[in-house]
């Protein structure tokens, strides 16, 4: 389109900055979520993540520790915020938990019953009070920390909160339910395909037809079946289940591939004596495989980003979750406010999916080509 | 046994087997029913060939059959039961729905999804699939748009469960908030009735990749010499792409449209991850999963007014099928 007359280079850069526009909305919220995964959990809720290069502004408290001085029938405590051997600078302080940062550094600050407490910018501070010191008084201040990034929400997460179960549940959930649709779909696609039987054009709009069935309507009768079947909520069960639910959309998409095979390859092998057993295991198959890896990539990623059916047909004790019912049901709930640990657990159930999505898009988007402009 | 033991054993048995299926039905078939060398080669090769794509259909047949069309029935009949399934009650669920304000709250909000939610992707898909077909840097972004479809439903919510926080140190919307001069922080997931909206924008995000990449296809699928000719007669790129490529992708249009008021029917992770159904969120998959294992003919039969919604265009789309094939 850019070689044709008449196109206007104000236009161009209006697109241009419309497209960038777009691609930064669509990216922000991930961006969000992946730098919050590896922000110290106290800063996260102290400062926003866009903010997060920058040092952190941080309240603390610090016990004022040590044996009071007498001096001149004040009691004194001496000491460094930061302990012997910290550093950073105070920005506010003071004397009461209800106004952590009422004074600048180095003014001096008037507490209750006329004590009074002194924070130098370097962290010193000099607490004076005319009664007896019992109790260590408490020393609020705000100071600047640098940003801290780690991986410390994911060792967390993997080791101590179970998601690395969960990980390995949701790989043993994907495999087996990718692998075995396609191979029943291939031979039924190419019957559908290729051999002429009565009541061909009955099965394939049968076919088109329960692409769209709500798969709502199988949970209740078939977790019914599946513990009559002495199967129950299992993993056996999950597998037959995403099977059963990926077949249509399997057959559907190989199918209108397989038809557009060239014919006469088919026809010369049969000429030359070829079961259909082996057309379809040494030509057809080979030859559908960009069809097989479309049909795949989708069944992987349909299986792995699963909640309904992993909550229907798995058991629901903590062994057996995936990933995402360990999120929406476990994390969420007990860690609803911990935002770092919600974040690193998001990013390992999004990780593998955006892996293959990157790496294999173009196979995802002829897949996709192919079940829906007909 | 552990789950990754016995998955491993499942590949092998379910790949060993089917192989082994097809390959000895197949054999079978040849050499113990219809040999072909018998008195009458002719019939049995032509009888063989009769059953043959039978025993390729049947495992995929009977998986069908068993888990999406007797379910049809299946959960119709169980629907016409009482909870305990015990007891014929007709449509008492269906009284009983119908008379349930959740119920209402949620066929309501679902009805506000399927027109908000195809119409936003689709329109923001056919936007970015225009523009990102004249740039060098197209598919880059195109990429990055579309990369939200591999993110599951649940990892989305959370995505936008921090843009939403009801904190301005964490969340994107109270920053701005506040930084355009608002005091207070405001929790948009319990805004009667725009909480719907921001719902929304999470499966919105997710399906505009969808949408983009099918329409993007069909754009570029335009004979070019009728863009030429409008543009030799003087059309504006606006009406370029209203007048011309629009009306020509309709169909493509309409089919993207179905295909994701089909998703909005179906997707329960959103609503069940952002807000459980609370603050007047409930949509009917949501308000079905939560009857799921406490009362199976309300769950059913809330199934079955999904069904009844999706018939429509489960009848169109086979109707297209039939017409294609012909």
């Amino acid at each position: 389109m850019d070689n044709i007359a008449g196109t206007k280079s104000s236009l161009t850069w209006a697109v241009h900055i419309s497209v960038a526009a777009l691609v930064i909305l669509w990216l922000i919220p991930t961006i969000g979520l992946l730098v919050s995964s590896f922000r110290d959990r106290d800063q996260i809720t102290a400062q926003g993540w866009w903010a997060s290069p920058l040092p952190v502004v941080q309240n603390f408290a610090v016990k004022a520790e040590g044996d009071p001085e007498e001096r001149d029938g004040l009691f004194v405590l001496e000491g460094n915020v930061f302990g012997t051997d910290g550093s950073g600078e105070v920005q506010r302080f003071g004397g009461r938990r209800a106004a952590p940062d009422a004074f600048e550094p180095g003014v001096l600050g008037e507490l209750t019953r006329d004590r009074t407490l002194m924070v130098q910018a370097n962290g010193d501070y000099i607490y004076t009070s005319p009664a007896e010191i019992k109790r260590a008084p408490s020393i609020y201040f705000a100071s600047a920390t640098p940003p801290e990034f780690s991986l410390a929400n994911y060792e967390q997460i993997m080791s101590s909160d179970g998601m690395d179960r969960a990980f390995i549940n949701t790989l043993t959930v994907t495999i087996p339910a990718t692998i075995i649709p396609i191979l029943i779909a291939a031979f039924a696609a190419y019957a559908l395909a290729w051999m002429e039987f009565p009541g061909r054009g009955l099965l394939i709009a049968l076919v088109v037809g329960l692409l769209v069935v709500p798969l709502q309507l199988a949970l209740v009768p078939m977790l019914k079946l599946h513990n009559q079947m002495g199967v129950g909520q299992s993993f056996l069960g999950i597998w037959m289940a995403h099977t059963g639910f990926g077949l249509p959309l399997a057959i559907y998409l190989l199918r209108n591939y397989m038809v557009g095979l060239p014919r006469d390859i088919i026809e010369s092998a049969k000429v030359d004596g070829a079961t259909d057993f082996q057309v379809f295991t040494k030509i057809v198959l080979p030859l559908s495989f960009p069809a097989l890896a479309s049909f795949a990539i989708f069944q992987f990623l349909w299986t792995w980003n699963d909640l309904l059916v992993a909550k229907v047909f798995l058991p629901s004790n903590s062994e057996s979750w995936v990933m995402t019912v360990k999120i929406a049901d476990d994390l969420l709930g007990s860690r609803g406010g911990d935002w770092g640990i919600l974040a690193a657990a998001a990013f390992i159930s999004i990780a593998i999916p955006l892996i293959v999505f990157f790496t294999m898009q173009r196979y995802l988007v002829r897949g996709l080509l192919a079940g829906s402009v007909k | 046994m552990s789950p990754i033991v016995q998955g491993i054993l499942t590949i092998l048995i379910g790949v060993g087997g089917c192989v082994g299926y097809f390959y000895a039905s197949n054999l079978i078939l040849d050499k113990v029913f219809f040999p072909p060398q018998e008195d009458n080669p002719g019939r049995n090769i032509n009888r063989a060939n009769m059953v043959r794509p039978w025993l390729f259909l049947f495992p995929a047949m009977f998986a069908l059959s068993l888990y999406l069309l007797y379910p049809v029935i299946g959960s119709f009949w169980r629907s016409l039961f009482n909870r305990a399934g015990d007891e014929f009650i007709g449509l008492g669920n269906y009284t009983a729905l119908a008379a349930d304000t959740t119920f209402q709250t949620a066929f309501l909000n679902n009805f506000l999804w399927m027109l908000v939610v195809p119409a936003a992707s689709t329109f923001l898909g056919l936007l970015v699939a225009q523009l990102t077909d004249r740039i060098k840097w197209g598919n880059i972004a195109k990429s990055l748009i579309f990369m939200p479809m591999a993110i599951s439903f649940v990892g989305a919510s959370l995505i936008w469960k921090f843009v939403y926080a009801n904190n301005p140190d964490i969340g994107l919307i109270n920053a701005l908030r506040f930084f355009f001069g608002a005091e207070e922080a405001l929790d948009v997931l319990q805004l009667r009735f725009w909480n719907n909206f921001f719902l929304m924008v999470i499966l919105i995000w997710i399906q505009t990749g969808f949408a983009m990449v099918i329409l993007s296809a069909a754009l570029r699928g335009i004979p070019e010499e009728t863009i030429e000719a409008a543009i030799i007669d003087g059309a504006n790129p606006f009406q370029v792409f209203f007048k011309i490529k629009v009306p020509q992708i309709m169909g493509t249009i309409v089919v993207v449209w179905t295909t994701i008021t089909i998703l909005v029917l179906k997707v329960f992770d959103i609503v069940y991850t952002m807000t459980g159904g609370n603050f007047g969120t409930e949509i009917l998959p949501s308000y079905m999963m939560s009857y799921m294992f406490r009362d199976d003919g309300r769950a059913t039969a809330v199934a079955f007014v999904i069904m009844i919604i999706v018939l429509p265009v489960m009848i169109w789309n086979i109707r297209q099928a039939r017409a294609e094939m012909r």
